[in-house]
């Protein structure tokens, strides 16, 4: 078995692409509790039965006896330890929790474990307390999988007793708590390594951590307490990891100290460095000295879940109880939450003020010995389910029937809410309600008052002193500013002016092919040298606009306060709406002097006649200055670039704010004052995005609105005023600004201030380091000399003339966007697209020599790739013959996914055609496709696109679509724009289109930002799971988008068993996207390739999938470097479309392509002139040159190519001034290991475990014969998706059609799992007495899906949920009965099912486009966000809905008596089929209920189908 | 930019030219405006690429989208520093460019192309027309003296370039008045002089001096011309015309166009020739089918020819595209100018063997034809058909054959700079720097016969490269062509 050690993992790190702190997990969670504490050993095994019953959410490495760690966390089993102690040799204090225990991994190397010992003895000791003996902890390390036992720590216990101390026990639980600080950070300071240890994972007294690197099954069988009788405990945290990391090891198991975690911290880096700057301020009179002890609050080695524990633990050690704690931590969505009791929302507004929001999607399970609960993120992102049995039990878990619980036993189920806590009180014996938690908390102190005292709003700012503002610039001055800070004509005429006239972004098509900032000939802003991080897989992008009610741009500024304490200074801070200030905003900050807030200005500009040295010592003062204002008192800091003048120019802002931030940090004064940046370079989302990301709390753009000044009394702007366009202008750079946000899953702004979500590209390791500490960056280049020779450049642009004639002196063309001659270079230009279609055209493979001999010298100029040339020396090239032949390396190529809808029907057809008549393949896009296209044609052709899509829309994802592919890819990002969901206006949606994407014609369709069944990388296990049961047959493709991390988000991919993973470059993308996403999100794919590769190949999870890449791909220069860079298929997107025609017009999304390739407009559609053999052409030309590449590398397959960055080198004839200080060292590393590097064996996808293989060979009469049958089965919640590999079988032999209603029928009983009846076919007839879990539903497409508790079961099914979260997603058709609640986002982008339900949480309805909801009780906040189409109705009993919904695609109106008619024959039916008593309560009321009904319409739907009618009576 | 539909909304459409019975009487131009708002229409037709063709189809780099754009939304003023951002003379390139901008317009894979090149000459004569053109004198002067040795459209670029720039530049020029080809081998009724003329005077005005009828190398040598400046730029053009030795040739009555031609020039100038020659009566023989062959056809026909036929060597192109010469190439396709619309006929695939006559006077042409055909290596061939021979009576022949290169004796023999093998003058690529240190040379003396738009385009380069020479670097803006 290979393995990795730790140094091979550091050199990995070191050397390679490979990165230790990128690393996410996300798994498994639970608790059961006995409520009033009773303890017992049962409890145990109860814990550890939940534990094996959520293995299916944990991942196994390339080591599958290890898996990635599971634990517990126990109340101390007193009994047993102190029969233990005895026998160990020492005695125990009598009463339990007075003593301290310590659970502790140790180096197993004897020495080292020795002096381990003996420090943590010198520690105790030293903190006067008593070590009273330590105990082997008993083992059985022969059930450790080999990885694990390569690791394996001695594992020990230390019991410490409170020696000099009073009395008080929380004095000692203060003392345990320095003392497993100081031993993390002595063990730090002593330089040990990670696998040195010691690690802590647990020291209290009333709480411990038995956890490792183990399967849940192997947890007990190697701890041998677990299975002690004498071992007992009265809750139990349980936890099972799945990790994208790597190398999982002992101490990231979970629980921690105080948690267990399922999720993603995803502002990690900019909380961290908050406390850390918040370090200074801590004082405590309880710990005295001890403070000191405790920093860094925060180990720096910890993985996000440690990091969080860290932090609660020491607000919990300020006194706070713990539910405060965590309220601090992830408060609720309270800025726009209306129904808010006041002093509720008191309390979040003040706690704002001390900390800002660990934020990201998670279920945090906690407890100290006492309380246990959880709590879920503002948005609800993870699932949780909770049970309450009659004998006063509490199951909590990520998934429902975890432990079996007969149903007369049950009290309550249900599943915890956005925001919400549930909080279990073991000693009062109560499980307290959320509101009366956080009643409590609100009414502690008088927050309120608090903050009416001291809080600053804008509102109450005393209006700016007359004269501070400055008079708009004159024509000269302005240009003269603009171009000191390198404004160009694109600037203004495609960023800035739609900004102005439409409140958002502007919109582009066909990505990105400019060069990297670092490879460029023109001046960059440094704004340009980064790019946008974004969520993919292990966490979800939200939606700013439909769920904009977990969004917000609030933010506090000025001094923070000492977190051990409550005070009304706390709050005395300058609160703002927006961080984008008006002129006005700033002058009234600037002339702010009261205590507390007082406002300093520091110039940041430097005499450009000094050269790089003149910034150097500008950057020293400014930082000095920065340092002096806030020790003399300031708390609002305005870095500034006004001013500008012959020998001052501006410092590039962002350098400036990440200089004062980091510099401000390190003197320990960053919490001392809050950031303003006045700048005149700011003037795009991407530039505003990056000076919050670096510690900005407002930005004032004054050039722009300068700009925009101009523009609009020129009358450029549409007819708006200079006003008028300003607040346009702002309004859609927080828009931006929060899609940005979003795309990272981030929902408020403070968290986002700071968090630097950013990476680097071709800057040098030292310059970011000493500016933008903590970001990563690639190719370590360019530093502070390049950065201000470029600011000096764009400087003596303005000011080299003495006069200047604004008319004649014309702004730089840009031609970032458009292609201008004097503008930026791009790769496609009127020379390469020419050349090509000429070559494809002609089918002369000369012409397309001719063609590459210009691409490969563009590619040269302007890629990463062409950083690189073939190593010839040590090889010997073979004969052309004997390499594979062409025809068979043409079957790796792909095309990209691009929708119909997107391009043109013929367009879509041809590239099918086309790469099916070479046995490669055309991917469908996220639109459906035409089942005409599923027979092929007369003349043999066939027009179905091997590949088909599954995105966040599923548009068109129907059993049999996804049974006619040969490969599924899973979408979750594309280059042009990931992180973000995307929308096709109403005005495309044709009856074509409508009728393949199941949705109404001229009806506006949206596609989520997240696929609503991923947010964590287990969700993705899972629905490629599901995909496998819905077409076995196919492989699995997930695509990701390169960005830093994707290495090791592949490595989760690869574990959740994908048989492909698409490495997509983040400069490509054909689709329509905000232009700002086009050129800043996403990183070159020769980056993210070689990480995935290095970090695969390290794990060995390598040889287990495929890797395929794609972006800007155009010769067989680019296939071997692409290949040899670890890729082993290809993907060609923007170029097929130009071989058929396309000239990147680049207004796909105008609808006006003039050559007919994307454009649904018929007029247009008849100029295509793209053929099949064009692209045929294209396709074999690459392979011939490949071949031919590889003949004289000596190669003769391209397998034996891959990864074989030993045959690459760096260029030597670099010339270009930045290229060349790049070192691409990391880039070519190789790990040191002997793993495959290449795909050898497929996937175990386990579908012969699945219980449909038992239902398949049941259902045998039906699906030959079509004979009805019966089947009766129980089921457990490890069965997942049931009912899905039966439906694929008759999807196969009878297409969408199916077989007839209810052919097969099967009745489950038990608890489901996962995606119950996903992707039905028709003719089955499926009911479930019992529960089910996430995802029931989804996909389906046809067939009916019944659920309702057991017989015997005597809690209201009406108030308790019975199904999970995400219900129905992409549902096309069918029908489902629910006989109780569903979870969060029921029918989210349903399109075709009925359904009736008694109740729904959060966001119901959500992007719906058809079907028909019945909703029979109540539904959560933001009902029918963004639905299009479709119809609920709602039964309205409390008259609260109209609260509940939003309200801007729909209205509500009052039911038609067709709609009665409906929705009566429904509930009738549902009572017939569920017994529901709900039911049959409004049936015998009918009269009284019917008028209780809401009918939810959406306004678009509503609109066409009026207009169908007003159509069909004039007809 | 520009409107999202106006391709689809709109059709190509050129204004009138005057009907040919009425230009035919006289040397005005013969283009007619468009209506404001039509010229708008024509610029809504421009579909805002995401590559412009044209903007690289252009060898000036004109930014064409942006200015179209200008027209839709009646931003004329705009239009035409947008215009001058990459091109000195539109007003001239609108009327005598052959557009390889259109033909490069996206539009024009699969409709009819924007009128690009008219819409030029109605923002040009506007901005002339409203004022907008004034001189932009330097704000500093460099001191710097610069030579600029002749007129054409390269050596007026550079020279307003350069003396923009700050330098002192003068213009010689061996011709009495200003302009070269522009002025003397240009038409009338395809450019008015007058447009010539205000450039003049905007040139002047902006500082650069003008020495008419001195021919560098005749009347002052070259040794002085270096000595008194601290540059030279050869201008000079590709003025040897490519002769046809063949028997005959020393008749009476066989002439080269570029002796012809100018003599209309004066004439219309207000000269008065003592002994003009003309086509007046006579039966005339043009040898070239390019456009100085359709110059002379033009001005044959206003002075009255009898009958005018013009021959060329090669075989007729084709009438649309072919697919060895695809879009956006310039395509060797049928053209026909304004003056053979006028009239006269065209032959293809003819080669004259020899002229003969009596008394020392043209009275025929001697000719065989011939067919094309494609060798092995991929070259067309030609070959006599057999008792093809015929005759062609004439009383004038016109050679429009062609340049040959920069006249070697005189100037270029005193310079003594190095010349390619196709005996142009050789210059860098990019600093258009001669052998000779301080002597630089652009347009058709470096390049060889080429179009109006390429002359400016290297004048505007080339005083680039002058003024890094002079200065160490230059902020004279540049549109380099190896971008496309």
């Amino acid at each position: 078995m290979p393995h990795v050690s730790f140094p091979q993992r550091r050199d990995a790190s070191e050397r390679g692409l490979y990165r230790a702190d990128l690393e996410h997990d996300s798994c498994g969670v639970g608790f059961i509790a006995h409520m009033r504490g009773e303890r017992s050993h049962g409890l145990i095994e109860k814990a550890l039965e939940i534990l094996e019953n959520l293995e299916h959410r944990g991942a196994e490495g390339s080591d599958p006896l290890t898996g990635d760690g599971a634990g517990l966390l126990l109340q101390v089993p007193h009994e047993l330890f102190r029969a233990e102690a005895k026998r160990n040799g020492f005695a125990l204090p009598r009463r339990a929790g007075a003593y301290g225990v310590g659970m502790v991994f140790l180096p197993s190397d004897e020495e080292l474990r020795t002096r381990c010992e003996q420090m943590i003895e010198e520690i105790v000791a030293d903190e006067e307390q008593d070590l009273l003996g330590w105990r082997d902890v008993p083992v059985d390390t022969s059930v450790c999988g080999p990885n694990a036992l390569e690791t394996i720590p001695a594992i020990r216990q230390f019991f410490v007793g409170p020696g000099t101390l009073a009395a008080d026990p929380s004095a000692l639980g203060r003392k345990l708590y320095v003392i497993r600080k100081r031993v993390d950070n002595e063990a730090r300071n002593r330089g040990l390594q990670e696998e040195e240890y010691p690690f802590v994972c647990s020291l209290s007294r009333r709480t411990i951590v038995y956890k490792g690197l183990l399967t849940p099954e192997q947890l007990p069988r190697f701890y041998r307490d677990l299975a002690d009788e004498r071992m007992k405990t009265g809750l139990a945290l349980v936890h099972q990891r799945f990790s994208t990391n790597t190398f999982p090891s002992w101490s990231r198991a979970h629980p921690y100290r105080r948690i267990a975690h399922n999720g993603e911290i995803n502002t990690l880096r900019g909380n961290v460095n908050w406390m850390r700057a918040r370090e200074p301020v801590l004082m405590s009179p309880v710990f005295g000295e001890d403070v000191d002890k405790i920093r860094p609050v925060i180990d720096p080695r910890g993985s996000d879940s440690a990091m969080f524990d860290d932090v609660l633990e020491l607000l919990v050690h300020t006194g706070r109880s713990l539910p405060h704690a965590i309220m601090m931590m992830i408060p609720e969505a309270w800025q726009k939450h209306e129904a808010m009791p006041e002093e509720r929302r008191a309390f979040y507004e003040y706690h704002s003020c001390v900390m800002e929001p660990w934020d990201g999607p998670a279920c945090i399970a906690f407890t100290d010995g006492r309380l246990v609960g959880a709590v879920l993120d503002r948005n609800g992102l993870r699932p949780a389910r909770y049970t309450v049995t009659k004998d006063d039990l509490v199951i909590m878990a990520s998934e429902a029937g975890v432990l079996d619980v007969p149903p007369n036993e049950v009290r309550a189920k249900n599943r915890l809410q956005p925001g919400r806590m549930f909080l279990v009180d073991t000693l009062s014996g109560t499980i307290v309600d959320d509101e009366i938690i956080k009643e409590e908390e609100s009414s502690r102190r008088p927050w309120q008052r608090w903050l009416d005292e001291s809080i600053v709003t804008m509102g109450e700012v005393p209006p700016a002193p007359s004269g501070s503002i400055m008079p708009p610039m004159d024509d000269g001055s302005l240009r003269r500013a603009q171009k000191a800070q390198g404004y160009t004509m694109e600037d203004l005429r495609i960023l800035m002016a739609p900004m102005a006239k439409n409140a958002k972004e502007g919109t582009g098509s066909m990505g990105n092919d400019t060069p990297l900032a670092v490879l460029s000939e023109r001046p960059q802003p440094l704004f340009n040298y980064f790019k946008q991080l974004f969520a993919q897989v292990t966490n979800p992008p939200i939606d700013p606009i439909r769920e904009e009610l977990v969004m917000t741009l609030r933010t506090t500024l000025g001094a923070e306060s000492n977190l051990f304490e409550e005070s009304p200074t706390h709050c005395r801070k300058l609160q703002l709406h927006s961080p984008i200030l008006g002129n006005e905003e700033l002058e009234q900050i600037r002339a702010l002097d009261r205590p507390g807030l007082r406002a300093e200005t520091l110039q940041a500009v430097f005499d450009p006649k000094a050269g790089p040295a003149g910034l150097e010592m500008a950057l020293e003062r400014l930082c000095r200055d920065a340092e002096q204002a806030v020790q003399a008192g300031a708390t609002l800091l305005v870095v500034s670039d006004r001013g500008l003048s012959a020998d001052r120019a501006p410092i590039p802002s962002l350098l400036a704010t990440g200089a004062v931030h980091h510099h401000l940090i390190r003197a320990g004064l960053r919490k001392a004052a809050g950031l303003i940046v006045e700048t005149g370079e700011a003037r795009e989302v991407m530039h505003f995005c990056l000076l919050i990301g670096y510690g900005a709390g407002g930005v004032n753009p004054y050039l722009a609105y300068e700009t925009l000044g101009a523009m609009a009394r020129a009358g450029e702007l549409d007819g708006k005023d200079e006003e008028q366009a300003r607040l346009a202008y702002v309004k859609a750079v927080e828009k931006g600004i929060l899609k940005v946000m979003s795309k990272m899953g981030i929902s408020t702004l403070q968290s986002y201030r700071g968090a630097q979500i950013f990476e680097a590209v071709g800057l040098s390791e030292r310059f970011v380091d000493r500016f933008f500490t903590g970001t990563p960056t690639h190719l370590d280049g360019v530093g502070l000399e390049t950065v201000a020779e470029e600011a000096i450049a764009r400087h003596r642009g303005a000011f080299s003339k003495v006069h200047l004639d604004v008319l004649t002196d014309e702004l730089d063309p840009g031609g970032s966007y458009q292609f201008r001659r004097r503008g930026e270079h791009h790769m496609w230009n009127p020379s390469t697209i020419g050349a090509l279609q000429h070559a494809v055209r002609s089918g002369d493979y000369g012409l397309y020599e001719k063609f590459t001999r210009r691409a490969d010298a563009e590619a040269r100029r302007d890629t990463i790739r062409g950083l690189l040339d073939f190593r010839t020396e040590d090889v010997t090239p073979i004969d052309l013959d004997e390499v594979e032949p062409a025809h068979e390396i043409v079957k790796r190529f792909k095309t990209g996914a691009m929708s119909f809808g997107s391009i043109s029907k013929e367009a879509h057809e041809t590239l099918a055609v086309a790469m099916n008549r070479i046995g490669a393949r055309s991917n469908s896009g996220e639109g459906g496709e035409d089942p005409a296209r599923f027979v092929r044609d007369e003349n043999g052709d066939w027009r179905r696109s091997a590949i088909k899509q599954v995105a966040s829309g599923r548009f068109g994802v129907t059993i049999e679509y996804l049974n006619e592919a040969e490969e599924i890819q899973i979408k979750i990002a594309q280059g042009a724009k990931p992180g973000e969901g995307g929308q096709l206006p109403g005005h495309k949606v044709d009856d074509n289109i409508a009728r393949v994407r199941h949705s109404t014609p001229g009806v506006g369709l949206i596609s989520p930002p997240p696929h609503h069944d991923i947010y964590s990388i287990e969700d993705l296990a899972q629905l490629i799971h599901d995909l496998k049961n819905a077409n076995p047959d196919a492989r699995v493709t997930v695509k990701l988008v390169s960005e830093v991390g994707v290495g090791t988000i592949a490595a989760g991919v690869a574990k959740a068993k994908a048989d492909v993973i698409l490495i997509s470059g983040g400069s490509g993308g054909t689709g329509a996207s905000p232009l700002t996403s086009i050129k800043h999100a996403g990183s070159p794919w020769e980056i993210g390739l070689a990480e995935t590769q290095q970090t695969l190949v390290l794990n060995d999870l390598r040889g287990r999938v495929k890797l395929e890449t794609d972006g800007q791909l155009k010769t067989g220069r680019d296939v071997a470097i692409a290949a040899m860079l670890g890729a082993e298929e290809f993907g060609f997107g923007s170029i097929s479309l130009i071989t058929m025609g396309c000239i990147m017009m680049r207004v796909c999304h105008l609808n006006t392509c003039p050559v007919g390739v994307a454009t649904q407009d018929p007029r247009l559609r008849e100029r295509f002139a793209g053929q099949p053999e064009h692209v045929i052409h294209f396709m074999t030309f690459v392979a011939r040159q490949l071949r031919e590449i590889m003949a004289s590398l000596g190669i003769r397959t391209v397998d034996e190519l891959v990864g074989r960055t030993d045959l690459l080198k760096p260029r030597e004839d670099l010339e270009h001034p930045k290229a060349k200080q790049l070192n691409l060292s990391k880039l070519l590393y190789r790990p040191d290991v002997e793993h495959p590097i290449r795909n050898v064996q497929w996937q175990d996808h386990e579908l012969e475990l699945a219980m449909d293989t038992v239902l398949l060979e049941q259902a045998r009469p039906a699906l030959e014969k079509g004979e009805p049958v019966e089947i009766q089965m129980p089921i457990r919640n490890v069965h997942r998706t049931a009912c899905t590999m039966l439906s694929s079988r008759v999807a196969k032999k009878y297409g969408i059609e199916g077989l007839p209603d209810a052919t097969i029928r099967i009745r489950f009983d038990g608890s489901a799992g996962q995606s119950f009846a996903a992707f039905l076919a028709n003719g089955l007839d499926v009911t479930l007495v019992g529960d089910a879990n996430d995802y029931f539903g989804k996909g389906m497409s046809g067939g009916r899906a019944v659920v309702f508790p057991p017989e015997g079961s005597d809690f209201p099914p009406e108030e308790n949920i019975i199904i999970g979260n995400v219900a129905l997603y992409g549902a096309t058709a069918g029908e489902v009965f629910i006989r109780g609640m569903a979870g969060e986002r029921f029918g989210v982008r349903n399109s075709g099912a009925r359904a009736v339900v008694e109740g729904v949480g959060d966001h119901g309805c959500e992007y719906m486009t058809g079907g028909r909801v019945i909703c029979l009780g109540p539904t959560g906040r933001n009902f029918a966000a963004g639905m299009s189409g479709g119809i609920a109705y709602v039964l309205d009993t409390d008259a609260s809905f109209e609260r509940h919904v939003n309200k801007e695609m729909v209205d509500l109106e009052p039911l038609t008596s067709e709609d009665l008619a409906f929705v009566r024959s429904m509930v009738h039916r549902h009572y017939e089929r569920t017994m529901s008593a709900l039911a049959w309560r409004v049936l015998s009321g009918w009269k009284k209920e019917s008028r209780r009904f809401v009918k939810v319409m959406p306004r678009e739907y509503r609109r066409v189908l009026d207009e169908r009618r007003g159509a069909a009576k004039t007809a | 930019m520009g409107k999202t539909t106006g391709f689809l909304e709109y059709e190509r459409h050129l204004p009138e030219r005057r009907p040919v019975e009425e230009r035919v009487k006289d040397f005005k131009e013969i283009e007619r405006h468009l209506p404001v708002v039509e010229a708008r229409e024509q610029g809504a037709r421009c579909m805002n690429c995401g590559i412009p063709f044209c903007h690289s189809g252009c060898p000036l780099g004109n930014v064409i989208p942006d200015w179209n754009d200008l027209v839709y939304r009646d931003e004329w003023r705009a239009a035409i520093v947008s215009l001058h951002s990459t091109n000195n003379f539109p007003e001239m390139t609108g009327r005598i460019c052959p557009a390889p901008c259109e033909e490069a317009c996206v539009l024009n894979i699969n409709d009819d192309p924007v009128t690009i090149e008219h819409i030029e000459m109605e923002i040009a004569d506007r901005a002339w027309n409203e004022g907008w053109v004034k001189p932009q004198p330097p704000e500093r002067k460099t001191g710097k003296k610069v030579a600029v040795v002749g007129s054409g459209p390269a050596g007026l670029a550079a020279a307003q370039q350069l003396g923009r720039a700050g330098h002192d530049v003068v213009v010689f020029e061996r011709a009495d008045r200003i302009g070269g080809l522009l002025r003397y081998g240009i038409p009338d009724f395809k450019m008015e002089k007058h447009h010539i003329d205000r450039r003049i005077a905007q040139m002047e005005a902006e500082g650069v001096t003008f020495r008419r009828g001195v021919h560098v190398g005749v009347d002052l040598p070259f040794e002085r011309l270096e000595r008194e400046h601290d540059a030279v730029v050869l201008a000079i053009g590709s003025t040897t015309p490519r002769d046809l030795d063949i028997p005959g040739r020393e008749l009476d009555g066989v002439v080269l166009a570029m002796d012809f031609l100018p003599q209309q020039n004066r004439v219309v100038a207000g000269d008065t020739l003592e002994d003009q020659l003309t086509a007046t009566g006579k039966k005339v023989v043009i040898l070239g089918g390019g456009d100085t062959g359709s110059d002379c056809l033009g001005t044959s026909l206003r002075q009255g020819a009898e009958h005018v036929i013009q021959i060329e060597l090669m075989p007729k192109p084709p009438e649309a595209r072919t697919e060895d010469m695809p879009w956006p190439q310039w395509p060797m396709v049928l053209r026909t100018s304004s003056s053979q619309e006028e009239g006269g006929d065209r032959e293809w695939s003819i080669l004259t063997k020899r002229f003969s006559g009596e008394d020392g006077k043209l009275e025929k042409l001697h000719a065989v034809r011939l067919a094309w055909e494609k060798g092995d290596d991929g070259r067309m061939r030609m070959k006599e058909v057999e008792g093809s021979d015929f005759e062609i009576e004439a009383d004038l022949c016109l050679l429009a054959l062609g340049f040959v290169g920069p006249e070697k004796d005189g100037l270029l023999a005193q310079v003594g700079a190095e010349l390619t093998e196709r005996g142009n003058v050789k210059a860098t690529e990019d600093a258009y720097a001669t052998s000779v240190d301080g002597v630089f040379a652009c347009g058709d003396a470096r390049r060889g016969q080429s179009l109006v738009v390429w002359a400016i385009w290297e004048g505007r380069e080339c005083a680039r490269a002058v003024d890094a020479y002079l200065c160490g670097e230059s902020e004279l803006p540049s549109s380099p062509a190896n971008a496309a």
